[in-house]
């Protein structure tokens, strides 16, 4: 089928206008490839990574086309095949599938070096000599961003339990992630503060490991199902009612754990048992536990508006765009405003503002343009990605000072009523 | 081709926009028609109507073909470059020249997606009809070249209806124009008409002069359903005859209402043999007024149940999905084959009953759904392409379709066009003489058969079994 309603909803289609850049272009070039029409060669490889993965071509599909299976296939294909990659993107992409997510001690080890990096004056000196840029421009300016990270993760912070606040309505385990517990261990915090004070018993099982996204959208399968086994066996000795996660990104990946691992009979009933339990942060305090009770923006903030960036994943694949809005709309009232195209990729999409820079950055530019138009003092996301990207953009526009880019997380805690 | 023409089109639209690599070759070969596919030479982006001019004349020289592409969304097989050559695709011409609000008028260039250009006209109060299902992704250029239909058709008529003028270019590079902004003009043959539904085999439009109209008050939206598709193929004749034209009527059968339903999560009627969805506009008393007349028809001809839509996002939404029926179809088997047969709107009832019967006795799949109100109905037969059997099957059932749509005083396509689908058809329709006619207007306009050739002209007439017209 080739209607070409998924057009329209493709940001590449929308940023280029090219057939080849759109879902309907790019399943063409994987049935020619399988068809032996064409030479699945670089330009090949270069078109299935313009993709994002950000998945919006499959909601817009009334024939059901499973884009994102079809991607990952091709991509795996590639990956078995390729030889190309720049000497660069192999090193970032080795380090990080290969020596960094898969190991949580790790991760907090490079947390620890960032914040070290960051306070001592290193960055500064960075900074003004620009030997960053002379590495990447794209690795400058992601620099410039980096929240302050930590060496110690959620389960240092908190321990591994944490009691239910008031009537209790069930335990959930916390998926605590790789990036959102170094960087944004804080928002990790909060999240846990968040469904303790609903009413869950929260478990953060410290035998959790990366979640294997970016391995299975950059073809990595095989080790993406290691990870994947190695989760639910610790989600499932934890015995939960629930799987939270605060990443929309991540939460994509487990709940499809049953996709991933459907080569493997043996695995079916536990895949299935978990990715059933899977929720996003926003929809399970939407949706289940004790209602929260949030304050009133402050009178100084009379005019501060909120509006909300959605995260590709939670939407597309998760289906849980609607509770974020619903939450913001209890916790901002009048002031949360929709921005034109929220629902539209960011340009983050994992790692692809690093190895797509360019077809990033014109995202992120159409998207602040909207960011801009909404007039907002918060831009609130749902991932890490998307939480950096628009910090990104916030900073590459110069107003820092007026505008913020927030996790959920944060947003809610900070105005939680107790 | 050869690798001088190929740098003279760079040399006239800059490196950038000539393309004849792998990737760009491939996603040109094909459109929204199952079961085509055939590689260009090259493809092209011009950016103006002198680019245009440039590059037919440099096709022209060396007797290269040409394909005109808005967004391939069409289903005829109508841009699939079955003789190679260069395929144009018109996405950045995509500009709104200029909207006239003395003469309710828009000038714009062919790119311009069908729903972006209504969005606009729609935010400045004016109104334009033509509303393709594909619309969303559709072109005004290939809508043009197809004389689309949509939605709103049985009341407001098709694209040829909005249609007052045109700039394009010709096979040899020159540019014509026709029409203008006004509403009467009987200068010389209709140039104007003559191109639009002409397919891309004519001649490329570059600019277009639409009608804008002003937009109705109210609206309103209702479904009503029935556990007989006949007696709602019944309604649509009774509801014509009763001197009611509403704004939309179209015909959704179980199957299709089973998978848009899939889709579009709206709680359709799942148990229904068929639903209409009807919507009149125009004054709000008026509305009124022929609502009920509607609903009490609906009733005579026993309709199980009958619902308003409440909102106007709630008429949008049914709308929306009902625009999705064709690709969602594809839920049920991986090819799905949609024609496109019409009959006079007095003979939708015996129309459905023969559609069934055939697909009974081809032992085929068909669903039907379409714009019912203006007898072009959708029978869509649901299969699978690699069943060789079962698609002659399907092949045989669709011929007798045709046949049955032309018995009826019907034609073998309402508004997708005739492309390479259709052409071995056309001969039923217009006879020997129509297809003289026809051939000798592609001779004048396009003596070297440049202009999107294997379209429209097949090389042989398919033998109609029975000769004779309703
Ligand atoms: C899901 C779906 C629903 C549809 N619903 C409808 C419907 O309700 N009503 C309807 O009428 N059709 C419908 N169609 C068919 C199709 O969308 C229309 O024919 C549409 O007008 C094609 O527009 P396009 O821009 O995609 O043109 P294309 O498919 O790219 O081209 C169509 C024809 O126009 C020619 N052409 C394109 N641009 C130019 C130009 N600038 N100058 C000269 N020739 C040109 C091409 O050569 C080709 O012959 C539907 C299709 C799909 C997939
Ligand atoms: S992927 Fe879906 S929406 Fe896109 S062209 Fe195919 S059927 Fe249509
Ligand atoms: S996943 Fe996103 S970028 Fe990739 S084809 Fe689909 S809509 Fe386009």
């Amino acid at each position: 089928m080739r209607c070409g309603f998924c057009l329209p909803a493709c940001p590449t289609f929308k940023e280029t206008g090219v057939e080849a850049e759109s879902p309907r272009g790019r399943i063409s070039l994987m049935k020619a490839a399988v068809d032996g029409l064409m030479e699945p060669n670089v330009m090949f490889e270069e078109q299935m990574n313009h993709c994002l993965g950000c998945r919006a071509c499959e909601p817009a599909c009334p024939a059901d086309v499973k884009y994102g299976q079809l991607i990952e296939q091709a991509r795996e294909a590639v990956e078995l095949h390729t030889t190309q990659h720049r000497w660069w993107v192999k090193g970032v992409r080795k380090a990080v599938f290969k020596q960094l997510f898969p190991h949580q001690h790790r991760m907090r080890l490079l947390g620890a070096a960032m914040n070290v990096y960051k306070k001592s004056g290193v960055q500064t000196l960075i900074r003004k000599t620009n030997a960053v840029g002379m590495f990447s421009s794209q690795l400058a300016s992601m620099e410039r961003i980096l929240p302050d990270a930590s060496g110690k993760g959620i389960v240092e912070i908190m321990g591994t339990r944490v009691a239910a606040k008031g009537e209790k309505h069930g335990t959930v385990g916390m998926f605590r992630g790789c990036l959102m517990d170094v960087m944004f261990t804080e928002t990790n915090r909060k999240t846990v503060e968040l469904l303790s004070e609903a009413g869950f018993d929260v478990v953060i099982p410290e035998a959790q490991n990366c979640c294997g996204a970016l391995h299975a959208h950059s073809g990595e399968k095989e080790q993406a199902k290691e990870l994947a086994k190695h989760n639910i066996r610790a989600f499932q000795e934890a015995g939960v009612d629930f799987i939270v996660s605060n990443a929309g990104g991540c939460g994509a990946i487990l709940v499809e754990y049953d996709h991933l691992l459907h080569e493997e009979p043996e695995w079916h009933d536990q895949a299935i048992w978990f990715a059933k339990r899977v929720k996003d942060i926003s929809t399970i305090l939407a949706e289940k536990g004790r209602p929260l009770q949030y304050a009133a923006l402050p009178q100084d903030q009379g005019t501060a508006r909120v509006t909300y960036q959605d995260s590709c994943h939670l939407r597309n694949v998760m289906k849980g765009g609607q509770a974020p809005r619903q939450l913001l709309q209890q916790a901002a009232g009048g002031a949360y405003v929709e921005m034109k195209d929220a629902g539209s990729c960011c340009g983050s999409a994992g790692i692809y503002n690093m190895t797509q820079p360019e077809m990033s950055n014109q995202i992120l530019e159409h998207k602040m343009e909207n960011v801009n138009a909404a007039g907002v003092r918060y831009v609130v996301t749902s991932n890490p990605g998307c939480h950096l990207q628009m910090k990104l953009g916030i900073e590459k526009h110069g107003c820092s000072g007026q505008m913020e880019a927030l996790h959920i997380a944060d947003f809610l805690y900070d105005r939680l009523v107790r | 081709m050869d690798s001088n023409v190929k740098h003279l089109l760079r040399g006239i639209v800059g490196d950038a926009y000539f393309k004849d690599d792998a990737q760009s070759l491939v996603t040109h070969s094909y459109d929204g028609t199952p079961m085509l596919q055939s590689l260009p030479d090259g493809v092209i982006y011009p950016r103006n109507t002198a680019e245009v001019s440039a590059i037919m004349k440099v096709l022209h020289e060396h007797r290269i073909p040409l394909v005109s592409r808005g967004s391939g969304t069409n289903l005829c097989g109508g841009t699939v470059p079955v003789h190679g050559g260069v395929v144009m695709v018109m996405h950045r011409m995509n500009a709104i020249v200029e909207v006239d609000t003395q003469n309710l008028t828009a000038t714009v260039q062919p790119g311009i997606i069908t729903k972006q250009f209504i969005e606009h006209i729609e935010g400045l109060g004016l109104f334009y009809p033509p509303d393709p299902s594909s619309m969303a992704i559709s072109t005004i250029g290939g809508n043009i070249a197809e004389c689309s239909g949509g939605l709103r058709g049985l009341k407001y008529g098709t694209t040829k209806d909005y249609v007052l003028g045109l700039e394009c270019v010709l096979a040899d590079g020159q540019i014509l124009r026709t029409g203008g902004k006004l509403m009467k003009d009987v200068a010389g043959y209709d140039l104007t008409k003559l191109l639009i539904g002409s397919e891309g085999t004519l001649a490329v439009i570059t600019e277009a002069t639409l009608k804008l109209i002003p937009p109705p008050k109210a609206k309103k939206t209702m479904l009503a359903m029935y556990t007989d598709i006949y007696g709602a193929a019944r309604t649509v004749s009774s509801i014509i005859e009763n001197r009611i034209i509403p704004a939309t009527l179209e015909i959704m059968d179980n199957p299709t209402i089973r998978v848009v339903d899939d889709f579009a999560k709206l709680g359709l009627p799942l148990d229904m043999a068929a639903i209409l969805l009807i919507e009149q506009d125009g004054e709000p008393e008026m509305v009124e007024r022929d609502i009920a007349k509607i609903s009490g028809i609906c009733r005579e001809e026993q309709a199980a149940r009958i619902s308003i839509a409440e909102t106007p996002e709630e008429a949008l939404k049914l709308l929306t999905a009902r625009r999705s029926a064709f690709t969602a179809l594809a839920r049920l088997r991986p090819t799905t084959i949609l024609e496109d047969a019409t009959v006079p709107r007095s003979k939708i009832a015996e129309m459905v009953l023969e559609i069934n019967r055939i697909a009974e006795k081809h032992n085929v799949q068909i669903c039907t759904f379409g714009h019912a109100g203006d007898g072009n109905l959708h029978p869509t037969a649901t299969t699978d392409a690699r069943d060789l059997e079962e698609v002659h099957r399907v092949e045989a059932a669709f011929e007798d379709i045709f046949e049955a749509a032309i018995r009826l005083g019907g034609t073998i396509t309402g508004e997708h066009g005739v492309g390479m689908v259709k052409a071995p058809y056309l001969e039923w329709k217009v006879g020997g003489p129509g297809i003289q006619v026809m051939e000798a207007i592609k001779e004048a306009f396009d003596p070297h058969n440049l202009l999107n050739p294997g379209k429209m002209f097949a090389k042989e007439s398919r033998r109609r079994v029975v000769i004779e017209r309703g």
